[in-house]
């Protein structure tokens, strides 16, 4: 009964929706403020809506109802209840209410804002928004429905559908669900996708508001303000989502790595490309009213790009890129990214003449040039990986013969690209509005240069001979000393002028200009998690062996004894829940014992395996050590990769420092703080800023 | 003159990163190949990134614990989709592949401990290259039982 239920509060909300977009259409044609009203209300109805509509899945997920298809695939008994809840976004059925649901609370969010000096907005952000809801709603309604249940057809296969089709029998109701991928049962796994969604349903806001004011003419920055907010959090959550991703697949997935440029994660990687470069861009029209076409073509393409990538993660289409013909909801989303795309571009191209620069752009040196530089690298870090997607297909169609890339070609081409976009994070900040030439931002940049470049020196004959280490070594020690240099001076400066103390004067200088140093923050933090990244690519050696009891691994300084292997069954609620394979490991470096490890090897009932690897952190590195497919049979020789990761860590830690920095950008202002800002900008533009 | 200058700039970036994706496409490209299409290649594909699909066949593997040394030989199996769907799907299709002996058959050695999904009539897919002693030495492999894993396993498990 619960099911009927929650598939009639979707149906229903999937029309109430498409009212919205209709009332909101009609109203402002017809200048009539009450049926935009209207059309709002319907809009804020569909979050309670999504919400019973969730509920009853939610209770359909807890209380082991298997005759439910979508309950049946992603729950099963001995799963703990909050893993049951977090089901809900586990599948595809649910995931897609659950994009419904997020984009909906984010819509009437957005609406119960003032809108006084934005009423023109409105009915457009509304239209915008209740399509996007609609469209994911419908989704659930025609072709994913997670309250479907199953039928025999006379083949003997099963069907799912709400009514029983004719000339089908019912599905004995299953004794268990299929239960979640076990793989899946992680923290990270659990906040991982949702983080995602946050990030990528964010996203339509600032897209909605873009349309709006394409729509209406009222092409100016206001809309790029209103949503400034909305973007930092998208881009905060999207950033989280990758994070927590790379993480889970680090501790979890047992390869020593934590991003293998698999298309799934290339598809949640290319909106945050656009959405960076969009960010940046963002303030040149906001200061100097340039660029505003490409902040346009921008945010499209993060909207489509968001859709995609929905749909890459979530489709099932991931491995093979056959399986789009297969999926039914492929050629909906195809349609759905091809009209929107279409129709957003005709509206760019219809206000051509309206959204040309105020400024010419003159010097090279400008920071509008270099911002804009930074722009045209991220966009070829997106094309890169738009190709590197695609490139199967094209091959195939072209030659018939099907070629892929791997990993080694988005290193390689991707290399380049990010080494530029770090010099840029060095010499950007210093470069002013306007113009700028070499020797201004050489006598600004010289210093940190040499200084860089001693570090790189010291490193050359201390630690690596790398040439690419060295050039990423090098530009990293830049970025970080220019950075901080920047902080110190403005410091300074105000305990001087203000006569306050170090930390008072940081705090006040970091409070009044939260997006500039906030922004610093994460250039900073970009450095740390470069040094990891650079760390482990460049340096991770592996090697792997076969031990009995006793024997010993070598890798680099550091020595790995195998002690013993512990198999036990893992009970839970008086069942087996896994077996685990526990080896244990004694780790010493140059003789010196350090600590034990414990890499497992866990077997679910089902015959999922689990590789959890052993890890000695430090600063300098990770030692990663994993029992390998442990087959019993041979019981007294166990196998053992072992990684060295060097630097890893320092990536966590600049990812959290990452998240930190976000949250000093998007720290709300009050609004008088706003004012003052806007007028002295006003005032310092010509001035370098 | 100003804007001469952004143009050529501009023209200047897009051949650097024209150049960067086509000459790492060429230094990295992995080409997708059936047991049939690599012995059509021959000499011609020695060392190059391959990657290549076909049924295990049981009785030839062979697994030294102690080196972490595995070899097997792989049968010819079609790489297109519909022609397996035509046969009875993807477990009819290896099924054939290994009882019949006139199949063209491959030697693959591969470095690492023994996968527990290598069984007979297994479906593997492997990144490698051809050696010039016509075998096939593997860096990567990848299994699929189609009877047991229906359901997927998200691809990232693939390594």
């Amino acid at each position: 009964m619960l099911a009927e239920i929650g598939y009639g509060i979707l149906v229903v909300a999937f029309f109430v929706a498409l009212y919205s977009v209709g009332a909101a259409i009609y109203g402002e044609r017809k200048k009539s403020p009450a049926i935009v009203e209207s059309a709002r209300r319907a809009m804020l109805l569909l979050w309670p809506l999504i919400t019973l509509s969730a509920a009853c899945l939610i209770y359909l997920l807890v209380t082991n109802h298997f005759e439910v298809s979508f309950v049946y695939e992603v729950t099963s008994r001995s799963m703990p209840t909050y893993l049951k809840i977090t089901a809900w976004w586990g599948g595809q059925a649910g995931s897609l209410v659950f994009w419904s649901w997020l984009m909906s609370a984010f819509a009437s969010l957005v609406t119960l804002r003032k809108w006084d000096r934005d009423r023109e907005f409105l009915p457009w952000v509304i239209v915008v928004t209740s399509i996007t809801t609609a469209f994911f709603v419908g989704l659930a309604v025609f072709y994913e429905n997670p309250f479907a249940f199953m039928w025999f057809d006379k083949a003997g296969q099963v069907v799912k559908a709400m009514i029983q089709p004719i000339g089908t029998t019912p599905v004995p109701l299953p004794a268990d669900g299929n239960g979640l991928n076990p793989l899946l049962r992680h923290p990270g796994m659990i906040i991982h996708p949702p983080m995602l969604y946050l990030g990528f349903v964010s996203f339509v806001i600032p897209y909605a508001f873009a349309m709006a004011a394409l729509i209406t003419g009222r092409t100016d920055d206001r809309w790029i303000r209103i949503t400034r907010r909305w973007t930092l959090v998208a881009w905060l959550f999207l950033s989280a989502g990758l994070v927590l991703g790379s993480r889970w697949a680090y501790d979890v997935l047992g390869w020593g790595g934590f991003w293998g440029w698999d298309p799934v994660e290339i598809a949640a990687l290319m909106p945050w490309l656009t959405g960076t470069a969009f960010l940046h861009s963002v303030m040149i029209q906001e200061k100097r009213g340039m660029l505003k076409h490409w902040n346009m073509i921008l945010i499209i393409l993060t909207y489509a790009l968001v859709i995609f990538g929905t749909f890459l993660t979530r489709s099932g289409v991931l491995s093979s890129v056959h399986a789009f013909a297969q999926s039914a909801i492929g050629p909906a989303f195809f349609a759905f990214i091809g009209v929107t795309f279409i129709t957003s571009i005709a509206l760019v191209i219809y206000r051509w003449p309206e959204l040309r620069g105020e400024t010419e752009m003159k010097s090279m040196l400008s920071r509008e040039a270099l911002f804009l530089l930074n722009n045209l690298l991220f966009m070829s870090v997106l094309v890169v990986c738009f190709w590197g997607v695609i490139f199967p297909l094209i091959s195939e169609l072209v030659t018939g013969q099907k070629i892929t890339v791997g990993p080694p070609f988005y290193l390689r081409a991707t290399g380049p690209l990010f080494a530029g976009l770090m010099l840029l994070m060095g010499i950007a900040p210093l470069s002013a509005w306007g113009h700028s030439t070499f020797k201004t931002l050489g006598r600004a940049l010289w210093k940190s240069a040499v200084v860089a470049l001693v570090i790189t020196v010291v490193l050359f004959f201390t630690y690596t001979q790398n040439a690419i280490a060295l050039t990423g070594f090098f530009l990293i020690a830049f970025v970080l000393l220019v950075t901080l240099v920047e902080f110190w001076r403005a410091t300074l400066a105000r305990m001087k002028t203000q006569n306050e103390n170090f930390f008072v004067a940081l705090w006040t200088l970091v409070g009044r200009n939260r997006r500039r140093y906030g922004g610093y923050v994460i250039h900073v933090s970009m450095m740390l998690m470069a040094i990891g990244i650079l760390g482990i690519n460049v340096f991770q050696v592996d090697t792997q062996q076969s031990l009995s009891h006793g024997q010993s691994i070598k890798l680099g300084d550091y020595t790995l004894t195998f002690n013993d292997l512990k198999q036990f069954p893992n009970m839970v609620n008086g069942q087996e829940e896994r077996y685990v394979n526990r080896a244990e490991i004694s780790l010493s470096e140059n003789g010196k014992f350090l600590t034990v490890l414990y890499p497992r090897y866990d077997v679910y009932p089902d015959g999922q395996p689990m590789t959890i690897p052993g890890l000695y952190s430090t600063l300098k590195g990770d030692v990663y050590v994993i029992l390998v497919n442990w087959e019993s049979s041979s019981a007294n020789l166990a196998p053992f990769k072992v990684f060295i990761n060097p630097l890893i860590n320092w990536l966590w830690i600049g990812s959290i420092l990452f998240i930190f920095g976000i949250l000093i950008a998007a720290w709300p202002e009050r609004e008088a703080e706003l004012v003052t800002a806007r007028t002295r900008r006003v005032h310092q533009t010509s001035a370098a800023d | 003159m100003g804007r001469m200058k952004f143009i050529i700039g501009g023209l200047l970036i897009l051949g650097a990163v024209v150049y960067l994706i086509f000459s790492s496409t060429q230094a990295s490209a992995e080409y997708f190949m059936t047991v049939d299409e690599l012995n059509a290649k021959g000499a011609s594909i020695v060392g190059q990134n391959v990657r290549l699909s076909g049924a295990v066949v049981g009785d030839t593997i062979q697994y030294d614990p102690k080196t972490l040394t595995l070899s097997f030989q792989i049968a010819h199996v079609t790489g297109d989709n519909n022609q397996i769907e035509a046969q009875g799907g993807l477990a009819a299709v290896l099924h054939a592949a290994v009882i019949d002996p006139n199949r063209a058959r491959i030697k693959v050695v591969y470095s690492g401990p023994k996968p527990d999904l290598l069984k007979n009539e297994a479906q593997a897919i492997m990144t490698g290259h051809l050696g010039s002693d016509g075998i096939f030495h593997a860096d990567e492999l990848l299994l699929k039982c189609p009877t047991k894993y229906q359901d997927a396993v998200p691809s990232q498990t693939a390594n």
